[in-house]
């Protein structure tokens, strides 16, 4: 018999330290439980045929999914924070925001209150610092 | 027999290959990325670089994958595979030929050396397997190698650890090197550097946790291996845990390895994105000239 595992991560633990983090909503079986028709909703649109349809009637698209009003809202808002809020994942959100022909910087940026112009700028200056966004506990 | 020549990473970001398809790939944002992805275009055109089949180890970003299966390690055995729509169209590219001799034989060995792989005779590629050959390979009618895509799981939690993909890449070694014929096999890791994508953190870029990555990816990728998830999410964004992937290349290699090339640029739209070439220190080439490329955010003043 192969030699047992001596250590283990805690998964409270593990879990915990995964809400943490400044701003950040991390993809937990918790929140892929809470969005999966959303985010699966999302992976429709991978279909040009769907995408159209999508794209002629919002609202009865979505009805076609179990997807809770507050979170079809946030879809057609296109308010990608609402969305993440609603166990949204960017992976998937992505079919969303191409089938809207915008990018994946245009999807991020949109998430952080800047301008997009600002937010451009940003990057090109080199990115958001880690300081001070690392914990929210530990504060640094 | 063939061996594990060649350890590549590479960014696999999509608007690369958007950069390349609206004519930007020379503009003032993109010059410095494809300049420094040249030297690597150069490099792997040579005979004696070009790989008979690269092992391409990314994350499928819900494209053959949705919530219903999720595969942790995955590896594809098929014939070829197709582009996939990931909601604009499928990107203009050749179909990805893989080698199903040794795809099964890799997905053989490493179920036999405790990897319980998931095994996919159909499957279509996204941008995180056809960005990092556009990148090396720019747009050719075909593609000059074969591949064989092997997606991990790291957008649901929780992906696998630093740990369990550097001792996958061992394994991965370990299989290429019990083939019969003769094969030049790279092993690229793809994804990352620092980036997130998600909530009012987005556009979080840290040059000194990327440069000490891959410092310690070339010089000690055993502690590095030990890294726990939560340094990556703070420290590097929340898709920066991208980079757990390259500890799988890392594991092909052997311990001492030369880096021939080192590339680190900031940003490529969100993220800052690192392109390393290494080789087993015993069998090294020579390095490029330079060696040694940082260019973009700050290093523009500098």
């Amino acid at each position: 018999m192969t030699e047992k595992k001596k250590e283990r991560i805690n998964i409270h633990e593990y879990l915990a330290e995964m809400e943490d983090i400044p701003g950040t909503r991390v993809f937990t079986a918790q929140r892929a439980r809470k969005g999966y028709h959303l985010n699966q909703f999302a992976m429709s649109l991978m279909k040009a045929e769907n995408r159209e349809r999508f794209l002629a009637d919002e609202k009865a698209y979505l009805d076609e999914w179990n997807i809770s009003e507050e979170a079809k809202k946030a879809v057609m808002d296109r308010d990608y924070n609402a969305m993440i809020d609603h166990g949204g994942n960017i992976y998937y959100l992505a079919k969303l925001f191409s089938t809207d022909k915008k990018s994946f910087q245009f999807a991020a940026g949109s998430m952080t209150g800047m301008s997009q112009e600002d937010y451009a700028k940003m990057m090109l200056e080199g990115g958001r610092s880690p300081e001070g966004q690392r914990s929210i506990k530990g504060k640094y | 027999m063939a061996r594990v020549t060649t350890g590549i990473t590479s960014s696999h970001i999509p608007a690369l290959g958007a950069a390349i398809e609206t004519g930007k790939s020379q503009d003032d944002y993109w010059g410095p990325v494809f300049k420094g992805y040249q030297a690597i275009r150069d490099w792997i055109k040579k005979p004696e670089n070009m790989p008979d089949v690269v092992v391409l180890v990314y994350n499928d970003h819900a494209s053959a994958f949705d919530q219903n299966i999720i595969p942790t390690f995955a590896i594809g055995c098929a014939e070829k595979f197709k582009p996939a729509d990931e909601g604009w169209g499928p990107r203009p590219v050749p179909d990805v030929v893989g080698h199903p001799d040794l795809a099964w034989h890799i997905a053989q060995s490493l179920i036999l050396d405790d990897f319980d792989m998931c095994i996919m005779n159909e499957m279509d590629v996204d941008h995180g397997c056809t960005i990092p050959l556009t990148m090396m390979f720019g747009e050719p009618e075909q593609w000059p190698c074969k591949v064989i895509p092997l997606p991990v799981n790291v957008v649901t939690y929780p992906p696998p650890s630093g740990a369990r993909c550097y001792a996958l890449g061992d394994s991965i070694r370990a299989a290429v090197e019990s083939f019969p014929e003769d094969l030049n096999v790279h092993v690229w890791g793809t994804g990352g550097m620092s980036h997130q994508l998600q909530g009012p953190r987005a556009g979080l870029i840290n040059k000194e946790f990327d440069l000490d990555f891959i410092d310690q990816l070339i010089n000690d990728p055993e502690a590095l291996s030990k890294k726990p998830h939560i340094d990556y999410l703070r420290e590097a964004g929340s898709e920066g845990i991208e980079l757990v992937m390259w500890l799988i290349m890392r594991g092909a290699l052997p311990e001492k390895v030369r880096d021939l090339y080192n590339f680190y640029h900031i940003p490529a739209s969100n993220t800052a994105l690192g392109a390393l070439i290494l080789q087993p220190e015993e069998t090294a080439g020579e390095p490029l000239e330079p060696r040694r490329v940082l260019s973009g955010g700050t290093f523009a003043k500098a």
